[in-house]
């Protein structure tokens, strides 16, 4: 399948490719060409490199790469909470047709805690040690919603309830400390919720997590987004994790999107090289297999990316203009775009085993 | 070659006698591990699987003696290392290896690679010359070299310092080290669980290498089940310090018996997306300092009864070698 080759032809225009091809419906959230560096002495470091992708209402968008891949810092640019010196560099993150980049940050904060949210990794972290879970919940509705405090309660409490906290009433008193690992994440979980955010960030949510506990807090992200209609983005190593929650999934090398498509055909065939690797080193109980498939070398530091496509270096099927330009991201099926040469226009090598 | 007999480690962690005191509270301990048996063959990977707090990673400690055993019995090649002389206990000890999660901690940044590898290979011999001293020293950079081509770096990387390695390299030279002293047994804790999956399928590839090319034994300590399955000759399963299953690799990830086996493997994310129908997971791993009484499983087990509440399993050895310790697969309530 996808054999049709669109080769986007004005190279501006052809990172837009995926976004054209998401849906008919206007994206709740798209990024543009964003750019992220850290200035230095002598010029900056390009941490984040020409970013583009959408997010349809109610989606959940996976965005996968391993560790420098900038997955993160994607995560934090949206939200607006980019750690100086880091800066944006350029480029636009278009959140309901608003530019967050242009905002005051007294504007971004009026929009982050209500509109936009965040679930971090470590759930220890996220939640202050010095109120009890109540008091957070409270002080987050009351502030982003004109309610009463009796409302504001009866809202947390409902909050509670629907994470799978079992007694609300009773836990609401209590501290982040008297809660286990899971029951934390559920509480930092309503916290992002509690003020029905129409985005919602989740940087690597169960990573800190035991297995059993991972499967129910994805379980959990997963109905809270059908019934609230909360659109996620969802940041995480584990292609698993992806492969079960998201419905898109944006794969990410060396602060570039490399492949961006539904979730079913990146997974059953994932066309980028790298994607490929990804996919083929990583276990899988049930199927054994003598050796795992490997990708040599490692991922290379922001500052000593290679020119030309950021994986050359590694890629079992580089040509000639891979050390040279940077591939633009050409979209293979609807939805479907792929940043590699090989699928440039009239590429002998166009269909990759 | 090991064999571990009803190892037991508590950990007391009460508070100073003073705020016992004045608090009323008596001592409180975890059973890190609570009379674990076990037997690893020459040449085979053990592999042992359990939640935060199983206590998986202490009985590694214990058998390469990191860790006392408050009770039980660890055999290397039928002598009791908790029981011999020190001294012949750590000359027994050479023999095995660890290989610890964090490639970032186990390294002394100040050092250079090749000091970092060379100590591992002992203390340099008094010599009888100058002349033997020189010798010494070269042979002592080739065995360097040769180890660090063994894992997969390069001779002239033993100039370097570790920070100038990516995760996946310095762990390659924690393995350079284990393999100094010509190791017959290693213990990995969590080997690639620091590691991203490109990186980690490099390090599971040389470790599988290594051990047919030098024979070595692992015991693989890892809470990753895709991992496990990859790299197991057998597999056990442990939930607060207790074995609760144990078998071949395919016994135990194709035939699970024992409840908690069976939801575990249930709670892996697909990346197959078949659309295999999964059990929603219940609840969460109770404190162990305040274990449940009978089977640990119990308050989380779709099919415990009174006796589970009441009775601690045994474990069991089935007909076909898995042993279980579960009354529910021994009653054949399990289906």
């Amino acid at each position: 399948m996808s054999s049709p080759i669109i080769a986007t032809a004005a190279a501006g225009a052809a990172s837009h490719g995926a976004a054209a091809a998401t849906g008919a419906a206007a994206p709740l959230l798209s990024v543009r060409n964003l750019s992220v560096e850290i200035p230095h002495r002598r010029g900056a470091v390009t941490a984040l490199h020409d970013i583009s992708f959408d997010v349809a209402k109610g989606e959940i968008l996976g965005v996968v790469g391993e560790s420098g891949a900038g997955k993160s810092l994607t995560g934090q640019s949206i939200i607006g909470l980019l750690e100086p010196p880091l800066r944006i560099s350029g480029g636009s993150i278009l959140f309901e047709g608003q530019d967050l980049c242009a905002l005051s940050p007294a504007q971004m904060r009026r929009i982050r805690g209500k509109e936009i949210t965040a679930i971090f990794q470590d759930p220890l972290t996220s939640l202050n040690p010095l109120y009890t879970i109540g008091e957070m919940l409270m002080e987050t509705v009351l502030t982003h919603l004109p309610v009463t405090p009796d409302e504001a309660r009866q809202r947390s409490l409902a909050m509670l309830g629907e994470v799978g906290i079992p007694a609300p009433e009773e836990r609401f008193n209590h501290y982040p400390h008297q809660f286990s690992g899971g029951m934390r994440q559920r509480v930092v979980i309503a916290l992002a919720l509690c003020a029905n955010p129409r985005l919602v960030i989740a940087d690597e949510p169960t990573t800190a997590l035991d297995v059993s506990v991972q499967a129910q807090i994805i379980a959990l992200l997963k109905r809270l987004s059908r019934e609230h209609g909360t659109t996620v983005v969802l940041i995480t190593h584990d292609m698993g994790v992806i492969a079960e929650t998201a419905q898109r999934v944006c794969v990410m090398y060396a602060g570039r999107v490399v492949e961006i498509g539904p979730v079913r055909d990146l997974v059953s065939a994932p066309r980028h090289p790298y994607s490929q690797g990804l996919l083929q080193s990583i276990p899988r109980a049930g199927q054994p297999v003598e050796r795992l498939a490997q990708i040599e070398g490692s991922m290379p530091r922001p500052g000593s990316i290679p020119e030309g496509c950021a994986f050359h270096p590694r890629c079992p099927r580089r040509f000639e203009p891979c050390d040279r330009t940077v591939p633009p991201s050409y979209a293979i099926a609807p939805g479907h775009a792929v940043a590699c040469h090989l699928f440039a226009e009239g590429a002998a090598t166009g269909e990759p085993g | 070659m090991i064999r571990v007999e009803g190892l037991t480690r508590h950990f007391d962690v009460s508070g100073s006698w003073l705020s016992r005191t004045l608090d009323r509270r008596p001592r409180q301990v975890v059973r890190a591990v609570d009379g674990v048996d076990f037997t690893i063959e020459r040449g085979e990977t053990l592999s042992l699987v359990g939640e935060s707090g199983s206590g998986k990673s202490t009985i590694g400690r214990m058998i390469v003696g990191l860790e006392r055993p408050d009770a039980g019995r660890i055999l290397f090649d039928g002598r009791d290392l908790t029981s011999i002389a020190p001294a012949e206990a750590r000359r027994q000890r050479r023999r095995m290896q660890m290989i610890f999660q964090d490639p970032f901690a186990s390294l002394n940044p100040r050092w250079r690679v090749r000091s970092l590898v060379a100590e591992a290979l002992g203390p340099a011999e008094p010599s009888a010359g100058p002349a033997g001293g020189r010798s010494r020293r070269a042979q002592r950079r080739a065995e360097v070299g040769r180890l660090l081509r063994e894992v997969g770096l390069q001779e002239s990387d033993g100039d370097k310092y570790p920070h100038e390695f990516s995760g996946g390299q310095r762990q390659r030279i924690c393995i350079a080290r284990a393999l100094a002293g010509r190791p017959e047994f290693l213990v990995c804790d969590e080997p690639t669980s620091a590691l991203d999956v490109s990186v980690q399928a490099q390090i599971l590839n040389l470790m599988r290498d290594l051990q047919s090319a030098l024979t070595l034994t692992y015991l693989f300590i890892s809470h990753n089940l895709a991992v496990v399955y990859h790299v197991s000759t057998r597999v056990g399963v442990l939930y607060l310090g207790r074995l609760c299953e144990i078998g071949t690799r395919d016994q135990v990830f194709g035939r699970p018996r024992h409840p908690y086996t069976r939801m575990l493997l249930d709670s892996i994310p697909d990346v197959t997306l078949s659309g295999r129908p999964r059990t929603p997971v219940q609840g969460e791993v109770p404190s162990p300092i305040h274990p449940p009484p009978g089977c640990a499983f119990h308050p989380r087990c779709p099919l415990a009864n009174d006796r589970c509440r009441r009775e601690r399993p045994e474990m069991r050895t089935l007909p076909d070698g898995v042993a279980v310790a579960c009354h529910a697969v021994e009653e054949g309530r399990a289906g």
